[in-house]
């Protein structure tokens, strides 16, 4: 299976599992969605359980809100995470915190899907990696795959998950792993691991990383498409580094990470999204505050740059082999 | 541009800021207020196609007239022991607001807000909802907590944040939550309970329940992008919802012609959207009532949701931390023409021969005194600040279903810090 295979596998296993499982968003319905993520769900399950919505994000994450309120379990798409901060104020104030203010009386449980990242010449309105938002938010689950086995058992446990979670489908790898070398033919997922996913019920944990690749010279922290661009670097240039896929952003799986700094005593942090107050900058906080001892270099960032997707220029924002190459090769000789 | 390019012939545009009618000092006058008799408009079928009731949502449904008579289709007829309980509870929540007020003003908690002329606004909705029906209510409905019997204590609790409040303390007071009363944790955010509401409303259908969702926001929150998202997600699927607008022409300091309220009525935003709208005289008990069963029934008969205007008038000021005198005449709440519901119901039931002035003196003794017993009752739990609060870790709790790492190690470094201080 390809990711997005994956995923409508997933919806469909959850949704014959459980009748609350409810899917909802634009063009989601008849069509299946703009990525044929929901093909054949509304065919299978109905109208009632499988619709189109309206163009409001904001009204797409509030109705989902109040049909959690009920007692159902949403899974809202969000046809592109660049269009998601019109529902920002209903992810952010009102389904992450609901558990909280009414000390339990009302959960939040739904699951937003939503493609992201650049490497598709999106543009600046269809690239953006808007993770960051979301894990600076109490009470949100952030969670990004990396494969089509991952895609489909985390978007399983999320929407079983009780609270809210932000599903980020990384769309420059839906129908195949992506090395970083744009200029290379894609191979599709039936050639690679990670393609092979069962038919029916399994999970994958949230909170849980993976450990990619095993290496003693350096620790290598990704999630999404970049864990195969650095796999790709990694190789290339024949260096002996630890990649970690988080798989979960939030809750972060911190003793897979700290195992591995304090072994290889050395830290890359590489994502697409840009760069200030990124994810990678909690990352490198973290890695030095709890490995300090450990490390004989300082933590090292990859990331896009601070400004918005350009849209003929996007393989130069793009944090790609040899930019990641560079910080590597830096932070071996230091 | 240059000055020689400008086009002389044309003049220049000009920005309209609208103005509110009265000002601090301004003597009020309300003759341009067209209020429509009692009893003058038709109650049409309740399922009927929302663009053959285009005289809805501009006129006033009135059923109560100037002498406190019942007239007109929209009389609801309902039995003189149901008057009675209706106007309990509006005292009920008037006394509670009263005593609340004072709980504030003595220090006893932040902040609170009253209902005070609103009152028929959330009682008589109540009153016409099924108690198993869901309210996704904003600030100034509790009202509807009231009419659904929940206890007076358990409300004082959430106002004191005091160990007893279910909500561990973590709302503003009178952000209550109550599941159990069909009434949903409100949000300090406006408007974001319309879509929620309507969410809900969705769900019911698509489960083929038969309950059905309301919910209220003020004329200011109208301008909010989830009303409006609200509004098309209810017509779209026809959701079994009430969308209640509570126009009591102030939005704090802002009058409701910051919300669009000068160029056309909140009712009439239903046309565009294709639904009913019902406007209301939010002072008449007896007309909110009525308009609510009509909106429930025709919810109820799968055919679709209602908005309702209630055309009100906020009595007080906006919360504890305002003063209305700042910003709007001080007649304007004496001169208000559609008067006070409570008064209104009372001279209604006066002249039924069902109630009589002494009853009604009595009555609010009664309140006063049940509202000050379960005040007492409340503080024993404790009031804002005095130390009665929740313990410490529940900070951490309900975040999450369960606590991840990051915030276990953050209540270990609060438990530590406090050790240390020796607290
Ligand atoms: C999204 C948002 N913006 C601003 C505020 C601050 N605020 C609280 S109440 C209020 C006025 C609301 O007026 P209205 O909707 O007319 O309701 P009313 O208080 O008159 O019942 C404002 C601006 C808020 N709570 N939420």
């Amino acid at each position: 299976m390809n990711m997005i295979e994956a995923i409508n596998s997933a919806m469909d296993v959850a949704m014959e599992r459980d009748p609350m499982v409810t899917v909802l968003g634009e063009d989601v319905g008849y069509f299946g969605g703009v990525f044929r993520a929901t093909a054949g769900l509304q065919k299978k399950y109905g109208k009632t359980r499988v619709f189109d919505t309206p163009i409001t994000e904001c009204g797409i994450a509030g109705v989902a809100v109040g049909m959690a309120a009920y007692g159902l379990r949403p899974v809202p798409e969000i046809q592109f995470a660049d269009y998601i901060y019109p529902a920002l104020d209903q992810l952010v104030s009102e389904a992450a915190r609901l558990r909280y203010r009414s000390a339990g009386e009302f959960t939040a449980p739904i699951t937003v899907r939503s493609p992201f990242g650049g490497g598709i010449f999106g543009g600046q309105t269809h690239s953006q990696s808007p993770e960051g938002i979301f894990t600076h938010v109490s009470g949100l689950k952030t969670v990004i795959p990396s494969t089509p086995y991952d895609a489909k058992g985390l978007l399983i446990a999320a929407i079983e998950d009780n609270d809210p979670v932000i599903f980020f489908e990384p769309k420059r790898i839906y129908n195949g792993p992506f090395d970083g070398h744009y200029d290379r033919p894609i191979s599709p997922w039936s050639k690679h691991e990670g393609s092979e996913v069962p038919e029916g019920y399994y999970t994958v944990p949230l909170g849980k990383a993976a450990v990619r690749r095993e290496g003693g010279d350096v620790t290598i922290l990704a999630y999404g498409t970049m864990v195969h661009v650095v796999l790709g670097v990694v190789n290339d240039l024949g260096i002996d580094a630890e990649v970690i896929d988080l798989r979960t952003l939030l809750p972060l799986d911190i003793e897979t990470i700290d195992a591995s700094v304090m072994k290889t005593g050395r830290c890359v942090v590489v994502h697409e999204a840009t760069r200030t107050s990124g994810f990678g900058a909690e990352l490198a906080a973290l890695v030095q505050e709890r490995c300090f001892y450990h490390l004989e270099a300082p933590v090292a960032r990859v990331t896009g740059f601070d400004t918005p997707y350009p849209h003929s220029l996007e393989w130069a924002y793009f944090p790609g082999p040899v930019r990641i190459g560079k910080a590597l090769k830096r932070i071996l000789e230091d | 541009m240059s000055d020689t390019d400008r086009r002389t012939n044309l003049p220049p545009l000009r920005l309209h800021v609208p103005e509110p009618p009265f000002r601090p000092g301004d003597p009020v006058d309300y003759s341009h207020m067209e209020i429509p008799a009692a009893g003058a408009l038709d109650r049409p079928a309740v399922d009927a196609p929302a663009a053959t009731m285009r005289e809805m949502p501009y006129g006033l449904i009135r059923v109560l007239d100037g002498e406190g008579r019942a007239t007109g289709p929209w009389n609801p007829r309902l039995e003189p022991e149901r008057l009675v309980a209706m106007l309990r509870n509006m005292a009920l929540t008037r006394a509670f607001d009263e005593r609340m007020y004072r709980a504030q003003r003595q220090g006893k908690t932040s902040f609170y807000m009253k209902s005070t002329g609103e009152e028929a606004v959330a009682v008589a909705a109540a009153e016409a909802l099924d108690r198993d029906d869901m309210c996704f209510p904003s600030y100034r409905q509790q009202g509807l907590l009231i009419v659904r019997g929940w206890p007076l204590v358990d409300m004082m609790n959430q106002i004191y944040s005091n160990k007893a409040d279910r909500l561990k303390g973590r709302q503003l007071p009178v952000l209550y939550s109550a599941k159990e009363a069909g009434f949903f944790s409100i949000s300090g955010n406006l408007a974001t309970q319309m879509p929620q509401a309507v969410g809900w409303a969705l769900a019911s259908a698509a489960q083929g329940d038969t309950r059905i969702a309301a919910t209220w926001c003020g004329e200011g929150s109208t301008a909010e992008g989830d009303f409006h998202a609200a509004m098309t997600f209810a017509t779209v699927y026809r959701a079994p919802v009430i969308v209640n607008v509570v126009n009591n022409q102030w939005a704090i300091s802002s009058f409701a012609g910051f919300a669009g309220g000068d160029e056309t009525t909140f009712a009439a935003r239903a046309l565009g959207y294709g639904m009913a709208g019902l406007r209301v005289d939010g002072n008449d008990p007896l007309a909110v009532y009525a308009a609510t069963d009509w909106a429930a029934e025709r919810a109820r008969t799968n055919h679709g949701p209602t908005l309702i205007e209630h055309f009100t008038y906020r009595a007080e000021g906006h919360s504890t931390s305002d003063d209305p005198a700042q910003y709007r005449s001080a007649e304007e709440r004496s001169a208000w023409p559609l008067g006070d519901p409570i008064i209104r119901l009372k001279q209604h039931l006066i002249g039924l021969g069902v109630w009589d002035e002494e009853r009604h003196a009595e009555m609010d003794r009664e309140l006063a005194e049940q509202v000050k017993a379960a005040a007492k009752e409340a503080e024993k739990n404790g009031v804002l600040g005095i130390g009665l609060h929740q313990p410490f870790d529940t900070m951490f709790e309900d975040v999450f279903e369960e606590m991840p790492w990051h915030l276990k190690e953050q209540r270990a470094q609060m438990r530590a810090e406090r050790e240390s201080a020796g607290i």
